[in-house]
């Protein structure tokens, strides 16, 4: 770590006015996530009272054990929604880091035909998410069959632009090419090289990608392509609390607290390998 | 696999072999070497094509048609397009309602998440990471935003509206998700809130990554206060994180929809919050008009590969 010292070009006003900005950029963001908590303990009483406080009085954790009493009145079963939740999230994630670390392994480090012209697409097409190419997906994936099954989910996340673009660039950064050639000479093959040498020593980045595809795809809302309820997730009962209005607020909020939960600890795990990759996700022009 | 690596042996000129097969093997070794590294690009590259170039290019040729996915499609010339801007009066308040929200919350969140990270990059990494994990939460929290349903609750239980109330602001409390002068104000505060996502983090990155041999060397060179230092070192030396940044930033406030749609329902009243990405969705999936959905989607990459043009434009002029 680069030791921060107190530099003289800093002027105390302008210390001044900057922790200023802090403090309110501070508050605009963690206030509601503080009221989100806060609301989860709150008793229905205290959900209904005005003028609304913003801490809890008198904390309890009703509003979480009711949450299976709720769930229990779904039409699919809850361990349903989890478990499709789970299982999408954990597999996309697995196969899109592994799917792009190899495809950003032959873009940065190998003397594939025409591989310039390739990343310089993919660098294009990060502007482009699958929100905004939603209708031109929809009629392709129906003509694939893929509409309503568990692929609607999966396909347009594994190729994901950013992931190969990040770590693309990570490796451009951290991997010599001596240790290409060394292990070339060794008699090992482009796999074999990947496989043994480069996916262990570009673990920061794999975590990266493994943060933002696990966060995307836990988050991911409602698609037009699912129209059968067992194969929907839990975002969506979620929104099904959340037409209970006020008197649910204390059980919305108590869902939205334990689903931030696995984002939030993979984040925690990855902290510091995700700011070292994010030191190299420059787009060079 | 292994056999790549022999025929730089055999075109030495110490096997018998005449030397024209050794180049042939030669060639041979790097056909197959081609051949494994596209093997290897495949599992990405195929899918890649699938969901996002063949839609792109699909896109583009079906614009031309009218497409209802069950009968044959027609070709209608450029009448899509010309329906867009002369026959369809939601399609121009979605494309007024997308450029005034990337308009804002576009820069704003550009520019707020480079402050926020260079304000903390001041302090000491201990309390770095955790500043940084406060700003990130919300966008790393996924769909906390319902919580903002809950502040701007229409009854006088909603935290804003119980708060005016009190203070006397207000008489009676305000529909906000209803209402036509704050609808869309409310969704660009939401998505202000959310934006500190990605692009605050490299930020953050971009920002560590500087050598201070930099800041030293300006300081000798005359450089006077901090904003100086930010103009002319700091952000010349992050410009790939910048361009990075917007186009992270362009590509979330185009494709806002989904929380606008679950904030303020749809269609929303008179449309107040109705984007493109919102009037692509209901064109295509509930009126399955194919073709026009197409044409509206071409026009929406248009606008923002050039707005990803400008930006880019811009990020260089720093430090001049």
């Amino acid at each position: 770590m680069v030791q921060q010292v107190k530099r003289y070009t800093r002027s105390r006003y302008g210390n001044f006015l900057l922790t200023v900005l802090l403090l309110v950029a501070g508050a605009f963001t963690t206030l509601p996530m503080l009221y989100s908590i806060m609301t989860s303990f709150k008793p229905i009483d205290e959900l209904m009272i005005f003028p609304p406080r913003f801490f809890v009085q008198r904390p309890v954790i009703t509003n979480y054990t009711e949450l299976p009493i709720l769930l229990s009145n779904l039409w699919v079963p809850f361990s349903r929604y989890a478990f499709n939740s789970l299982s999408i999230s954990i597999l996309t994630t697995i196969l899109h880091v592994l799917v792009a670390s190899m495809a950003a392994f032959v873009f940065a480090k190998t003397p594939l035909k025409g591989r310039k012209l390739i990343f310089t697409i993919i660098q294009f097409s990060l502007l482009y998410n699958a929100f905004t190419l939603v209708i031109p997906q929809y009629i392709l994936f129906a003509k694939l069959g893929v509409i309503n099954t568990y692929m609607a989910y999966i396909l347009p996340f594994i190729p994901s632009a950013l992931g190969v673009f990040l770590m693309k660039q990570y490796m451009d950064d951290n991997i010599p090419d001596s240790l290409i050639e060394a292990s070339r000479i060794d008699g090992a093959g482009f796999f074999t090289t990947f496989w043994r040498i480069i996916l262990p020593i570009v673990k920061p980045a794999w975590l990266t990608l493994s943060l933002f595809m696990f966060r995307d795809l836990w988050s991911l809302p409602q698609t037009g392509m699912i129209f059968n309820e067992e194969l929907k997730t839990l975002p969506n009962v979620m929104s099904q609390i959340v037409y209970g209005g006020i008197a649910r607020a204390g059980n919305v909020m108590a869902a939205t607290v334990l689903m931030m939960i696995p984002p939030i600890l993979v984040y925690l795990l990855a902290q510091a390998n995700i700011i070292q990759t994010m030191s190299s996700a420059g787009i060079k022009e | 696999m292994t056999n790549a690596a022999t025929p730089s042996v055999t075109a030495a000129g110490t096997s018998p072999v005449p030397a024209g097969s050794g180049e042939r093997r030669k060639r041979h070794g790097q056909r197959h070497e081609q051949l494994t590294l596209l093997l290897m690009v495949a599992p990405f590259l195929v899918p890649f094509a699938l969901v996002t170039i063949l839609p792109m290019l699909s896109s583009v040729v079906l614009s031309l048609f009218s497409y209802d996915m069950l009968s044959m499609p027609s070709f209608q010339g450029l009448d899509n397009y010309l329906r867009m801007f002369l026959f369809d009066n939601v399609f121009l308040i979605a494309m007024k309602n997308t450029l005034v929200l990337a308009a804002i919350t576009g820069p704003v969140g550009f520019f707020l998440a480079y402050i926020l990270a260079w304000l903390i990059n001041e302090y000491s990494p201990l309390k770095r990471s955790l500043l940084s994990f406060l700003f990130y939460s919300p966008a790393l929290a996924g769909n906390v935003y319902f919580i903002w349903q809950i502040l701007f609750s229409g009854d006088s239980y909603g935290f804003i509206n119980g708060f005016l109330l009190q203070i006397g602001l207000i008489a009676e409390p305000i529909q906000w998700f209803r209402d036509q002068r704050y609808s869309l104000l409310i969704v660009m505060v939401v998505q202000l809130w959310l934006s500190m996502g990605i692009t605050f983090l490299a930020n953050i990155a971009g920002l560590q990554s500087i050598n201070p041999v930099y800041y030293e060397a300006g300081a000798i060179d005359g450089i006077r206060n901090r904003w100086q230092e930010l103009w002319y070192i700091t952000l010349p030396s992050m410009k790939g994180i910048l361009l990075f940044g917007a186009v992270m930033q362009i590509q979330a406030t185009f494709s806002i929809s989904y929380v606008a749609t679950v904030l303020t329902g749809f269609p929303s009243v008179n449309y107040t919050t109705h984007t493109i990405v919102t009037h692509l969705i209901d064109v295509g999936t509930v009126r399955y008009e194919m073709g026009y959905a197409s044409a509206i989607s071409v026009m929406l990459f248009v606008v923002m590969a050039f707005i990803r043009v400008l930006v880019g434009k811009l990020i260089n002029m720093t430090g001049r």
